[in-house]
C-alpha cells in the first residue's frame, strides 16, 4: 500500500508541476508542445526493455519488440518533427 | 546501484524533462527545451540498460533501430500540414507500446502482484488500446484517407456505452484471474477496447478535430503512467503525468475555443441523429439561414457591379490603411501560405498596417496556424490571438479572409441551435470592408451556411485562394510602381 501511494504522489506531483509549467506556454507554441509530450510519452520504452531483462517466451519476445519499435518511433520521430518545428519559429526571433 | 542512488537519478530525469517544459514558455528557448526533454529520455534508456542486464540485447537493439530509423525518416518527410495526422498517428503508436508492455507485464506477473497492480495493468491495457485505434481514425480523416465529417452509426450512444460497460464487465471478471483466462481475458479486453476507440473517433469530426487530438495527447500519457505503476517504475508515471497534463490543457483551451463541454464532444447526446451534420449538406437549422450563397456571390450594391470580384478587392485593398488577415484551414489547403506571405511583404512595404487574426481552431489541431504561418516565414508579431484582436476589428478598414468560414460566421452568435451556435468568433463582419478569398461560397465543416458572404460590404473572390492572391499581389505592384 505504502509503494502505491509514493506512486500515486508521484503521479500528482508531476501533474501538478508540468500543470503550471504548461498553462504558461504561448498558443504560439501548441503544436510543437504536443509533439513534444507526445515523444515524452514514448517513455512507455523503458518498459518494454525491462522485458527482456527477464527470460522471454517467443510471444512475449514479439510483442515486447514490437512495443520497443512503435515507442522508439514514437520517441526519436517526435522530437526530432518538434525540433524542425521549432527551427521554424526561432528564425524570426532572432 | 542501491535504491537511494536509483531514487535520485530518478528524480534528476524528471527534473530534466520538467526543465525541458518550463523552457517552451517561450519561442526562443522551446528548442533548448526540447533537447532538454529528449536527452533526459535518453539519459533514463542507457540507465535502463546499464543497470539490468538484457537476455536477448538482439532483439532489443534490433527493435530500437527500427523504430527509430522509420521515426527520423517520417519526421524529416512529414510537411507542415499533415502535422495533425502525423501526431495523431504518434498518439497511436505510443498507445500501441503502453498497452502491449501492460498486457505482457500483467500476464507475466499475474496474481502475485497486488490489485492495484492488477488494476492498473487492466486500465493500462484498455486506455492504450483505445487510444491505439482512436488515434488511428483521427489521424486517418487529418489526414484525409478517412471522411472528415462525423460519422454517426445507428444507436451510437448505446452502442458506446454498451461497450464501456462490457470493458468493465470484463475487467472485473479478469481481475485476479489465473493463467490461461488471464490471457485470453486481456486480449478480449483489448478488442472491445479498439471497438471502442473507433466507434469514439468515428463520430467526432470536423472542427471538433482539435479536442479530439488533443484528448488523444491525453490518454496516451494515461496510459505509459497505468504502464508504470504496473512495473512500479517512477518514470513512467512521472513523464505519463506530464502529458496527460499537457493533453488536459490543450482539451480544455480548444474546448473552451469553440465555447462546448467537454462531455457534449466526448459522448454522443442522446438525440436522433437527424442533428448532427452527418452528412456533407448543410443541415436542417442551416435552411432557417439566409440562403447558402452558393449559388449566387453577393451582388454588390454600389455602383461597382459590373467590375469583376477580383478588381472590387484590389481597388478595396489599395484603398485601407489598416488591414487584418484572418487565415484559416483552406488557405494551408491551396498552399496559399507562401503567397500569403509575399502580399503580406509587399503590403508593409507600402505602409499598410497589418495584422493577422488567428482563431484557436484556425488549423486542425491546436497551434497549427502559427506553424503553417511560421513556415511561410511571415513575422509572428504580426500574429494576435483572438481575444487580443478581436475589438479592433471595427477600427479596421479591411479583413481579408483566406480560406477561413466557420471562424468568421455571425451564425455562431446570430442563430441559435447551430452545430457553432456560442463558438467565439473573429469579427470580420465589423470591418468597413471584407474580402474573402475562398475555394468556394459553401458552408464549412460546420455545415453552417455564413451570412458573412451574403453582406453587402464583403467581396467574394472565389477560386484558389494561391492564384487570387498572386493577382492583388501583382494588381498592387503595377499601382504602386507609377505613384
Amino acid at each position: 500500500m505504502g509503494q502505491f501511494l509514493f506512486m500515486a504522489a508521484v503521479f500528482a506531483g508531476a501533474f501538478v508541476v508540468s500543470y503550471l509549467l504548461i498553462s504558461k506556454v504561448p498558443t504560439r507554441l501548441h503544436t510543437p508542445l504536443m509533439s513534444m509530450t507526445n515523444a515524452i510519452s514514448a517513455v512507455t520504452i523503458l518498459g518494454g526493455i525491462l522485458l527482456f531483462s527477464a527470460e522471454t517466451n517467443p510471444l512475449e519476445k514479439v510483442l515486447g519488440a514490437l512495443a520497443i519499435a512503435t515507442a522508439a518511433f514514437n520517441a526519436i520521430g517526435g522530437f526530432t518533427i518538434t525540433d524542425r518545428m521549432l527551427k521554424m519559429f526561432r528564425r524570426h526571433h532572432e | 546501484m542501491n535504491s537511494h542512488w536509483r531514487l535520485l537519478l530518478d528524480f534528476g530525469i524528471i527534473a530534466i524533462l520538467l526543465f525541458g517544459v518550463a523552457l517552451f514558455r517561450a519561442p526562443r528557448t522551446a528548442r533548448a527545451g526540447n533537447l532538454a526533454a529528449a536527452l533526459a529520455l535518453a539519459g533514463a534508456l542507457i540507465a535502463v540498460l546499464l543497470v539490468n542486464p538484457l537476455r536477448d540485447p538482439a532483439v532489443v537493439i534490433l527493435a530500437l533501430l527500427a523504430g527509430g530509423a522509420a521515426g527520423v525518416v517520417v519526421a524529416m518527410r512529414t510537411k507542415m500540414i499533415q502535422m495533425p495526422a502525423m501526431i495523431a498517428f504518434q498518439h497511436g503508436m505510443g498507445g500501441i507500446a503502453a498497452f502491449l508492455t501492460s498486457l505482457v507485464e500483467l500476464n507475466r506477473a499475474g496474481a502475485t502482484l497486488p490489485v492495484t497492480g492488477q488494476v492498473a495493468g487492466l486500465l493500462g491495457i484498455t486506455v492504450g488500446a483505445a487510444t491505439f485505434s482512436g488515434s488511428l481514425i483521427a489521424s486517418g480523416k487529418l489526414a484525409g484517407v478517412l471522411r472528415q465529417t462525423p460519422v454517426l452509426l445507428p444507436r451510437h450512444a448505446v452502442i458506446q456505452t454498451t461497450l464501456l460497460v462490457a470493458i468493465l464487465a470484463l475487467g472485473a471478471l479478469v481481475l485476479q484471474a489465473a493463467a490461461p483466462a488471464l490471457l485470453y481475458g486481456s486480449l478480449a479486453l483489448i478488442l472491445v477496447a479498439v471497438a471502442l476507440g473507433v466507434v469514439f473517433a468515428l463520430r467526432i469530426g470536423g472542427a471538433d478535430m482539435p479536442v479530439l487530438i488533443s484528448f488523444l495527447n491525453a490518454t496516451a500519457g494515461l496510459a505509459a503512467a497505468f504502464c508504470g505503476i504496473i512495473i512500479q517504475n517512477r518514470l513512467l508515471i512521472a513523464c505519463g503525468a506530464t502529458v496527460a497534463a499537457s493533453g488536459s490543457i490543450l482539451t480544455y483551451a480548444m474546448c473552451r475555443a469553440m465555447n462546448r463541454s467537454l462531455r457534449l464532444v466526448l459522448m454522443p447526446a442522446p438525440q436522433p441523429p437527424a442533428a448532427s451534420p452527418a452528412a456533407p449538406a448543410p443541415p436542417a437549422v442551416a435552411e432557417a439561414l439566409p440562403p447558402p450563397a452558393a449559388e449566387k456571390p453577393a451582388e454588390p450594391s454600389a455602383e461597382e457591379a459590373g467590375q469583376p470580384p477580383l478588381e472590387r478587392a484590389l481597388a478595396a485593398l489599395r484603398a485601407a490603411q489598416s488591414i487584418i488577415i484572418i487565415p484559416g484551414y483552406g488557405m494551408a489547403l491551396a498552399q496559399a501560405q507562401f503567397e500569403l506571405a509575399h502580399l503580406t511583404e509587399k503590403l508593409r512595404a507600402m505602409g499598410r498596417q497589418l495584422r493577422f487574426a488567428i482563431h484557436p481552431i484556425a488549423g486542425r489541431m491546436p497551434g497549427h496556424m502559427h506553424v503553417l504561418l511560421a513556415e511561410a516565414e511571415i513575422d509572428a508579431d504580426l500574429l494576435f490571438d483572438l481575444p487580443d484582436i478581436n475589438a479592433d476589428f471595427e477600427k479596421t478598414d479591411l479583413a481579408l479572409v483566406v480560406g477561413a468560414c466557420d471562424v468568421v460566421n455571425p451564425a455562431a452568435v446570430e442563430v441559435e441551435g447551430t452545430p457553432i451556435s456560442g463558438m467565439p468568433i473573429l469579427e470580420a463582419r465589423a470591418a468597413k470592408q471584407v474580402v474573402v478569398c475562398n475555394l468556394d461560397a459553401n458552408p464549412g465543416y460546420s455545415g453552417v451556411a455564413n451570412s458573412l458572404y451574403t453582406n453587402a460590404k464583403t467581396i467574394l473572390v472565389l477560386g484558389d485562394a494561391k492564384a487570387a492572391l498572386e493577382q492583388l499581389r501583382e494588381g498592387l505592384g503595377a499601382s504602386s510602381t507609377p505613384s
